[in-house]
């Protein structure tokens, strides 16, 4: 694995997959997110950056349906109500023995994007029309393995029910087989398939964010919402959370990232949106929002948000400059 | 989970015991010798009390049960040092000699206080018993002194695969054995020093790592255990010689432990409490009373006994849907008082349905006797059948209709453990939020369980309402629900082996001691707060709930995780 510092090429641009519009959150007298709009294609990746309290992670669970957004719309090019269920069987022998980790290649259907339609505000729906995410403090189920975990993200692509789970019929060992290797297939996509039966409250930090985008991941994502993907992470384990993504985006999904990592976002993504109190100050391509006064500003002047650490804006925004 | 016995307890004595070393076996053998002669001269002047210990050289039961600890500890002393010191290397002789020793030496105690306190003083204990308690403290006294020594790991142990089964096989032969005995004897003391039996032999072996040893082969084995289990319950009718006294315990542990699986679904696997579950039992019961062929039956149809099942069921779980859709959405506490009341509503409407206030649905707190007994396919439940030249009554009969209701139950739930929908209980019970955000259906999960809880626990209440041949109000109150719950707690939440011990401990005890029923929910309830102090998980713990009531202890998760890259394996 090689990472140069000059975001690669990026991949072929697609239609639009999340339309959000004048999303606003107001809660009682708090204005938390205030008409952000942010659209996202396929196969592109997003960058959220912004000080912190600045609505970031709002603004996502917003998306999500884990908050109902107090006016705006959230559209999605959602998967039809009745989707046709995906060729679980083939996709497992596409997986042939997953022998060196960096080769595996999963296999993603990416249909034509059906029509924008608006998404309900309720996380499981939005999980069955294809947008999964990561929380900012892992939210990991602790005492399960791992593959039991990324094998809980299968739980909406699935259907073994309580009488076909009690009378365990070959459809049921079919569907809990193909779950089983596709969760095996994800964790060797992360790089931990060897940690398959290692308890995830054993892991090392690192491992944990990368099993929580597997267990992502297994709900078959057209789009992931990666909440500060390398918080507490050191230089090492950055880039290859920056491989990863890179390696998400090139199965053909959209990818939203918030970080602090000035760096990491600007080699990252293809386009930045900067919120600041709510509200979009910027959105451009990396370059842009980079060289924008108004970011460095937003950073440096807002006195309130005293807690930024040597990763602080002005330097790493100087420092990412090519 | 069984014992484990590192070798760092054992460092620091090992340097101080050897001194005492030479004494210490000989003693022990002087022990057993003791032991086995005095059990073979008489106990007790009185021949009327504990099954009589009263004749030389012909030991009553209690005594042969004192030669069993004897022998035990015999082959633990020759192991220490002797012929059979290739064991030694793997067990722990030395602990186990400790715990049989002690444990005897109380046992004996236990012997002459029950014969002083049965026939006036301590008198009429013949010198057979003083020469057995003299053998128990040498027993005891060598196991203090010999020294801890540093065993080879049982799992390197390569044994041929019919060694695992055989050893499943005494296991469940000894367990069928000491069931009817200790159900065979009428006597309280005589129960007690059995249960003080069972609790030195069980402790000592698990000490000595053997059982440990057999519950892994338990692991590797799951099938076998699994038929040898039910064999085993299948054949404890036919030790009865037709007796239905003990028959009719039996059943109601069957009725209890298939509830309480019913009810380890909902508590155990979705982690809601429900308070109220024996509201249920107790629909699935009045359903089969009121459409049963008893002259008091309310309602004219009289559907065949399977329709009635089906009935009973879904009623139950109708009921279930009803208390759970609304309550399910908010947070476990309303949840419990919800379920709680429910309770209540239920016994409430069960003892005013009696035409004054409304329809006489359930003849208000006479409640619905004279239910006939089951007739299923021409075999009659109520009469005495022969199968071969054994006679089995009626309560056998209703024993393995029960039987076969909790094996049902835990197949279900097992099953439902193993499967996508345990996979989503588990990721509920660990953090409902992010289950949600994975695309878990939480409220149609927790949904669920309580409807499968509520249609077993129907189940069961339509086969006990035929057993007991009558149902009335006051047979589902609240302290109902919370024994169920308690015998949950006590064996361990989400277990099958825990929450069958857990019922049968909390449903035996009471009939076999009934003088202490008295103190019964004293004794309940201390025993509770000592659990919840020293072992939350239950007597018998599942793994994940272990780990879920000792969220910091790193030790423990890093063994749990060892077992299960084993298992992987």
């Amino acid at each position: 694995m090689t990472v140069t510092d000059a975001p690669p090429a990026a991949a072929a641009v697609g239609g639009t997959v999340l339309e959000a519009s004048g999303v606003t959150m107001r809660f009682g007298g708090l204005l938390a997110v205030n008409n952000v709009n942010l659209t996202v294609r396929e196969g592109e990746i997003v960058g959220l950056i912004g000080p912190n309290g600045a609505g970031k992670t709002t603004f996502f669970n917003c998306l999500t349906g884990l908050y109902k957004p107090t006016s705006g719309q959230v559209r999605f090019a959602g998967v039809p109500r009745k989707a046709p269920k995906p060729p679980k069987r083939k996709r497992v022998k596409k997986a042939p023995s997953a022998a060196a980790v960096d080769a595996v290649t999963v296999a993603v259907q990416v249909p034509s994007l059906p029509k924008l339609s608006p998404l309900p505000p309720k996380p499981r729906a939005v999980v069955r029309a294809g947008m999964a995410r990561t929380f900012q403090n892992i939210r990991l189920f602790a005492n399960m393995t791992a593959l039991e975990n990324v094998m809980v993200g299968r739980y909406s692509r699935t259907s073994a029910g309580a009488i076909t789970s009690v009378l365990r019929g070959p459809k049921f060992r079919r569907e809990e087989a193909a779950t089983r290797a596709r969760a095996q297939e994800l964790l060797d996509f992360v790089g931990l398939g060897k940690s398959t039966e290692h308890l995830a409250r054993n892991m090392p930090y690192g491992d944990q964010r990368r099993l929580e985008i597997a267990r992502a991941l297994a709900t078959d994502p057209k789009l992931i919402l990666l909440d500060e993907p390398t918080a507490g992470m050191n230089p090492q384990e950055t880039k290859q959370a920056m491989d990863l993504i890179f390696k998400i985006r090139d199965l053909g999904l959209s990818v939203v990232v918030i970080e602090h990592d000035m760096r990491f976002i600007f080699t990252l993504c293809d386009r930045v949106l900067c919120l600041v109190r709510g509200e979009t100050l910027v959105e451009g391509t990396p370059g842009e929002v980079q060289s924008d006064p108004r970011v460095i500003e937003a950073y440096i002047g807002s006195g309130e948000d005293d807690d930024e650490d040597d990763d602080g804006p002005q330097d790493v925004v100087e420092e990412a400059k090519p | 989970m069984t014992d484990v016995q590192t070798e760092t307890p054992a460092a620091p004595e090992v340097a101080v015991a050897p001194k005492a070393n030479p004494v210490a076996w000989p003693l022990g053998l002087a022990g057993v010798v003791l032991v086995i002669v005095g059990s073979f001269l008489s106990w007790s002047y009185d021949g009327t009390i504990l099954n009589d210990l009263s004749i030389d050289f012909f030991p009553g039961g209690l005594q042969i049960l004192a030669i069993v600890i004897a022998v035990l500890s015999l082959v633990l002393l020759l192991a220490a040092k002797g012929p059979l010191a290739a064991l030694g290397s793997w067990l722990d002789a030395t602990l186990g000699l400790r715990t049989f020793g002690t444990g005897l030496v109380l046992y004996m105690a236990l012997v002459l206080v029950a014969i002083s306190v049965e026939s006036e003083g301590l008198i009429n204990v013949n010198p057979g018993g003083y020469v057995t308690l003299v053998g128990a403290l040498l027993i005891a006294v060598s196991g203090w002194l010999l020294p801890l020594r540093q065993l080879r790991n049982m799992k390197a142990a390569k044994l041929p695969g019919w060694v695992d089964i055989l050893a499943i096989a005494v296991l469940m032969g000894s367990l069928l054995f000491l069931a009817a005995y200790a159900l065979g004897l009428e006597d309280a003391w005589s129960f007690i020093l059995c249960l003080v039996f069972i609790a030195t032999a069980a402790t000592g072996l698990f000490r000595t790592g053997a059982m440990s040893w057999v519950a892994q082969a338990g692991q590797r084995n799951r099938k076998v255990l699994t038929l040898a289990s039910f064999a085993v319950a299948f054949l404890f009718p036919f030790t009865q010689d037709g007796s239905d006294a003990n028959m009719s315990i039996a059943t109601s542990v069957l009725v209890f432990a298939a509830t309480a699986m019913g009810l380890n679904i909902v508590v155990g696997l979705a982690g809601l409490l429900d308070l109220g579950y024996i509201a249920f039992l107790g629909s699935g019961a009045y359903v089969a009373a009121t459409l049963s062929q008893s002259a008091f039956a309310t309602i004219g149809w009289k559907p065949p006994f399977l329709v009635v099942v089906l009935v009973g069921a879904l009623v139950a779980m109708l009921l279930g849907l009803v208390i759970g859709s609304p309550t399910l959405r908010v947070s476990g506490d309303y949840l419990a008082i919800v379920t709680l009341g429910f309770g209540e509503i239920f016994r409430f409407a069960m003892f005013n349905l009696d035409g004054n206030n409304g329809p006489n649905l359930t003849n208000g707190p006479n409640g619905i006797p004279g239910i006939p007994d089951l007739e299923l396919f021409g075999f009659n439940f109520g009469a005495v059948h022969h199968p071969f030249g054994i006679e089995l009554g009626r309560f056998s009969n209703y024993y393995f209709l029960l039987l076969i209701l909790t094996g049902g139950v835990i197949l279900v739930f097992s099953r439902l453990n193993n499967s996508r929908i345990g996979r989503g209980w588990v990721a509920i019970r660990e953090d409902e939020k992010a289950a949600e955000a994975m695309g878990v259906n939480v409220f149609g999960l927790k949904l669920l369980a309580f409807a499968v809880g509520a249609f077993l626990a129907g189940l069961a209440g339509t086969i006990k309402a035929h057993q007991d041949g009558a149902v009335s109000p006051d047979q589902y109150i609240f302290l109902e629900s919370a024994f169920l719950l308690a015998a949950i707690v006590l064996g361990g939440m989400g277990t099958i082996a825990g929450v069958l011990l857990g019922a049968t401990i909390l449903k035996l005890l009471p009939e076999k001691l009934r003088f202490f029923s008295e103190y019964r929910l004293l004794l309940f309830g201390i025993t509770l707060v000592l659990m919840m102090r020293f072992r939350p998980e239950g007597l018998v713990a599942s793994r994940r709930r272990q780990l879920e009531f000792h969220e910091d202890d790193e030790h423990l998760a890093e063994v749990v995780e060892n077992e299960l890259v084993e298992e992987a394996k």
